[in-house]
């Protein structure tokens, strides 16, 4: 298959990769969330962990990826528009935005849905960390 | 500029290139020698027909058969098809439109070439038994000997697995089959050429073999059909002229046919000494990689399999990924991410590799013309891929904090 120009740019020099400690370190930390979804056996999993300040805006995200170039490039993307944005203006992030951007073909929707989900994941563990309400938990597709 | 140029080539068991020696014997035949091989009236057909025998005696000779058990086809998938089908059908239990018309043993990591047919005749009536192979990958002739029925009319075992390169018990498996008067075929696609063959010894009954795996042409075949001790029947799929002992109607593709015989005449003069060295830069290939990486297994039985492929899995990277970061090398992953079907391996999960490893997997396999610095160079790139990855899977991390990955709960789709 070949891949967009910007998937290829992605994956060789992926954007904001890394974490902000082990997921003990981060678990008892309130400014930190972290969003983990997918399963090896379907060949994708994504860890999303963002550090938000005490106004609710994404300060920096971290990301690692186990999964295709289209995954690894959908969540360095997904880092890149997180930054600097509220939780709520980061919700509303919608995975066609980012098939877009991408150029994914029709396989690889899935990539895209999967790094949407870890932006909602991640929100969600950092709003229950702070007790804010959380909606829509378990959305599905 | 081709791919040639810039990409290493580590594919051979998808297919080969073709021998400049095997081009050579078949060029006249596209413009000079025409004829129809089935012409008997006139010189054209006469010495087309000169060139698909001295092909048949080729390709028998590379068998340790005789050459009028030899049927030309388009490939082991049609040949796999004749056989499977057309010994069924033939040796059937009971007529067409009934049940029970008798049990045919294959295993589940088979070719879909050989699976598929076996599942058309599962609704046909007959009864389909699909071994599974140990961890290894190999399926025994104790398996064979277990599944046997009194109505078992057919075996179909692969010589050597086309992901794996595992070698199966095949002249035992052929022994039992024939103590037992069952029918057995071998798709030997990937094993023909490369390691020797003697349809006598080993047992066969009908053997499927593909040119292009061979350093010959694509689109052409054959199927070995015994003739003697006992005499195998078929009930023919194509019918038509009567070609091919009736066995597959149709004008001889001349030309490729005469590609095929000099391709097994080159890979019986230098099977051996291509085997052992490409068995030594698959094992420099294999150690250097596991010495350099950590969590790095080959998949499958590690002595008993073909010289020149591995099948390999990196821990904690995705194959679809890691062939993206050595896009100098053209390879094949058991990763879903590469298969129409999105589905991992069928053939490393019936080895019970776990998925995640499944969908790490290469299969490189060496040819004719790699070199000792093509295998270096894929050391250095396939290691710096794996790194690279590496460094951005939250799995590499888990594992290396000591955590069991098989006992995470995933949220999956």
């Amino acid at each position: 298959m070949a891949y967009s120009e910007k998937v290829i740019e992605h994956y060789q020099k992926p954007q904001n990769v890394g974490s902000f400690g082990t997921s003990s370190d981060v678990k008892e930390r309130s400014d930190i969330g972290v969003g983990i979804v997918g399963a090896p056996e379907c060949g994708d999993v994504m860890q999303l962990q963002i550090k938000v300040d005490d106004a609710g805006k994404i300060e920096d995200a971290k990301f690692k990826c186990f999964g295709c170039g289209s995954a690894i490039a959908s969540s360095s993307l997904a880092t890149e528009w997180i930054k600097g944005r509220t939780v709520d203006e980061a919700l509303a992030i919608k995975n066609t935005e980012i098939v877009e951007e991408l150029a994914l073909p029709p396989v690889k929707i899935h990539c895209s849905v999967l790094a949407e989900d870890s932006i909602r994941t991640a929100i969600n563990d950092w709003k229950k960390k702070n007790g804010h309400e959380v909606e829509d938990d378990h959305h599905h597709h | 500029m081709t791919a040639q140029d810039t990409t290493i080539y580590f594919d051979h068991a998808s297919t080969t290139p073709c021998d400049q020696r095997v081009v050579d014997a078949m060029l006249p035949y596209f413009t000079s020698i025409y004829g129809n091989s089935s012409s008997r009236n006139h010189a054209y057909g006469w010495e087309a027909e000169e060139g698909v025998d001295k092909a048949r005696s080729q390709v028998a000779e590379l068998l340790g058969a005789q050459p009028k058990e030899i049927i030309f086809t388009s490939g082991a998938t049609e040949s796999n098809n004749i056989a499977i089908k057309g010994a069924a059908r033939m040796y059937a239990k009971a007529p067409a439109g009934s049940d029970n018309r008798g049990h045919i043993i294959t295993a589940v990591h088979e070719h879909k070439a050989v699976i598929d047919p076996c599942r058309r005749l599962e609704r046909e009536g007959f009864d389909v038994t699909f071994l599974e192979p140990g961890a290894d990958g190999i399926i025994t002739a104790q398996m064979v000997k277990d599944a046997l029925r009194d109505d078992t009319i057919l075996v179909s075992i692969m010589w050597a697995n086309n992901e794996l390169g595992t070698i199966n018990e095949v002249p035992c498996i052929g022994k039992i089959c024939k103590e037992h008067g069952a029918v057995f075929h071998t798709d030997a696609t990937q094993w023909v050429g490369k390691l020797p063959t003697d349809v006598e010894a080993d047992n066969i009954d009908l053997l499927s073999l593909s040119a292009h795996k061979m350093y010959g042409p694509k689109g052409i075949g054959a199927l070995y059909v015994r003739r003697r001790r006992p005499r195998v029947r078929l009930e023919a799929i194509q019918d038509g002229g009567g070609h091919e002992r009736g066995f597959r109607s149709g004008t001889l593709n001349v030309s490729s046919i005469v590609g095929l015989g000099a391709a097994c005449a080159i890979a019986k003069e230098e099977m051996e000494a291509d085997g052992e060295r490409l068995k030594k830069l698959r094992d420099k290939l294999e150690s250097e990689l596991m010495s350099r990486l950590e969590v790095v297994e080959v998949n499958g039985h590690r002595d008993q399999r073909l010289p020149h492929m591995t099948n390999i899995s990196f821990g904690f990277v995705e194959g679809e990924s890691l062939m993206m970061g050595i896009k100098n090398i053209a390879c094949s992953s058991g990763s879903a991410c590469t298969s129409a079907s999105l589905e991992p391996s069928y053939v490393l999960k019936a080895l019970g590799v776990g998925d995640e490893l499944a969908h790490s997997s290469l299969r490189l396999s060496l040819g004719r013309h790699t070199t000792e610095a093509e295998v270096d160079e894929a050391i250095e790139g396939i290691t710096a891929a794996v790194e690279h990855l590496r460094a951005m899977s939250p799995l590499f991390d888990l594992w290396k904090e000591g955590v069991d990955i098989s006992k995470i709960e995933w949220q999956s789709h």
